[in-house]
């Protein structure tokens, strides 16, 4: 592993060295890395780019890694990484992808995951996404993430991703079933001309479903965000968006929740919030003795946290 | 030794007359006396303490804190140099934890549970309840400023200024609070300068400054102007009179 892969590794998994666990490292297009365990077994699949991955029912208290690493400018690819959760398991997945561009070709990665989780199982899913390089190449990410919840099955999903990425579009669905749980917790900081869109669909489709999607998101200079996140209750559910964005310098950010009742058992509710950073709060912070820089960026540390 | 001379504070009205704010405003409070600053609404008395953290730029003047003019430096300048400010209405902030805020008053990211707990069992708050929720809009009013005036017992400032720490806390809270105001006091270990109109902190104080209209009235031990207050504030209106 050279310094490059191992610093991006750092940066989207937090990984000091290889995972302990299940993982599959890919690499420049490549597989770098695989280790499958007796219950979480990772194949290639033969069709396409991309990987299965079967856990087996009542695995529990174990975790895979899968983190992907570009360091070739100019490398595009569409990777597809189907996941088959078994019933009763409890399980950690770390997924990620870390650019590093150092020339003036447009390094892209577009992972489209599928989750088929097993009935009462719970899944923890983690995604950063990162950029660095001194190259002019554009760093893009468009990811897609597809979630089918069983009866009592749940879904925690964070993604996170701060500063250097040029461009992103991002796509989830999450189709809950009965007595499901889908969290999404989606953390965003685009600075420069960086654009980033984020569209999501939660289907609460079950009796007794629910869905939660918590938006902190803070566009700097001219960048763009745009969010477009839904909740659709087709039965007696329970579903809340809270979309909050702090704006800075000439960016620009819309944020468009939508809630949609088809059944009347359905209780949804949105709540969406566009601000500056309160004069008042970085006073606050001043008086603890931080400087004006220093306060504006713990307040930003501490909404994106 | 803080020293405040001839300070004062004009800002333009609408149709562009100067508004005397503070008027030609002095005052020297020795090192760890317990001074409160009262008067009626309106009289300039957020506005001193504000132009002592820097928190508002006095229009002419000058303030001294420890014999060094303080008038031009920064808010964090102020604050490095001892000067801690509680604010009267504390900002939320959404993402920042109380342990957040008492971390970065204390300037230490290593408080002890023992610690934090101290700080918020003196405002009267439990941190085993408080000490990981964010100091966002879920928290009352209440519970804000108390959390604020923990922020500045950790901050352990040699000045503490207090801008009516009473301001929104319910009486049960409030007893508490006097308590801390009482130990403060007696530790003698700060000076402070607390605005208030609560007979009770007032009555801690070794000072009283009475502000009215932009200008200092009175200012003396509380033992001489405590009874002044008390009689001057019972009079009500002079316009009308009682059946």
């Amino acid at each position: 592993m050279d310094r490059i892969e191992a610093r991006l590794l750092k940066e989207i998994a937090d990984l000091d060295g290889l995972p302990v666990g299940a993982y599959n490292i890919r690499k420049d297009g490549k597989l770098d890395g695989r280790v499958s365990t007796a219950h979480i077994v990772i194949d290639t699949k033969t069709d396409k780019s991309g990987i299965d991955i079967h856990i087996a029912p009542g695995t529990r208290q174990e975790s895979l890694h899968i983190p992907v690493v570009l360091t070739q400018s100019g490398l595009t690819e569409t990777v597809y990484n189907d996941f088959f959760i078994g019933e009763d398991c409890d399980v950690d997945i770390i997924a990620g992808c870390g650019i590093h561009n150092a020339g003036c070709d447009t390094t892209q990665h577009d992972g489209v995951h599928t989750f088929y989780v097993g009935k009462n199982s719970k899944v923890r899913y983690y995604e950063k996404h990162y950029g660095e390089g001194e190259g002019t190449g554009e760093r893009i990410f468009n990811p897609q993430t597809i979630v089918y919840l069983e009866e009592g099955a749940s879904i925690n999903m964070e993604t996170t991703q701060i500063r250097g990425v040029d461009s992103t579009k991002r796509y989830t669905k999450i189709v809950v079933g009965p007595g499901g749980e889908a969290v999404i917790t989606e953390k965003l900081l685009t600075h420069g001309r960086q654009t980033a869109e984020s569209e999501m669909d939660i289907v609460l489709a079950g009796e007794d479903a629910s869905g939660r999607v918590i938006s902190r998101s803070v566009a700097q200079d001219q960048s763009q965000q745009t969010f477009y996140p839904r909740v659709i209750g087709e039965a007696k559910c329970f579903g809340h968006v809270q979309c909050d964005s702090i704006i800075m310098g000439e960016a620009q950010i819309k944020s468009i929740p939508a809630i949609t009742a088809e059944s009347p058992n359905a209780q949804l509710i949105h709540e969406a919030a566009i601000g500056r950073i309160a004069g008042e709060q970085i006073l606050k912070l001043m008086t603890l003795g931080l400087t004006e820089e220093e306060a504006e960026g713990r307040i930003l540390d501490g909404f994106l946290q | 030794m803080l020293e405040i001379k001839h300070l004062s504070y004009q800002v333009a009205d609408e149709s562009g007359e100067e508004l005397g704010i503070l008027r030609d405003v002095s005052l020297s409070i020795a090192g760890h006396k317990f001074v409160v600053i009262t008067g009626p609404n309106g009289g300039g008395k957020t506005t001193l303490a504000k132009a002592i953290m820097g928190l508002v730029q006095p229009t002419g003047g000058q303030i001294l804190w420890n014999g060094e003019d303080i008038t031009h430096l920064s808010v964090t300048e102020r604050a490095r140099r001892g000067i801690s400010y509680g604010f009267q209405q504390p900002p939320r902030f959404k993402g920042l934890r109380v342990r957040d805020l008492l971390e970065l008053a204390s300037g230490r990211d290593n408080l002890t549970h023992d610690e934090e707990c101290q700080f918020l069992t003196r405002v009267g708050l439990c941190a085993a309840d408080y000490i990981d929720r964010e100091v966002d809009a879920s928290l009352s009013g209440g519970e804000v400023k108390r959390i604020e005036i923990a922020s500045i017992l950790a901050r352990n400032a040699d000045l503490m200024i207090f801008d009516e720490p009473e301001a929104g806390i319910d009486l049960w809270s409030f007893a508490r609070l006097t308590e801390t105001f009482r130990h403060l006091h007696d530790e003698r270990g700060a000076t402070l300068v607390v605005i208030s109109h609560q007979e009770r902190i007032i009555d801690l104080a070794d000072e009283i400054v009475l502000i009215s209209d932009g200008v200092i009235t009175q200012h003396g031990p509380k033992e001489a102007v405590f009874p002044q207050i008390l009689a001057n504030t019972v009079s009500g209106c002079s316009y009308m009179k009682e059946a």
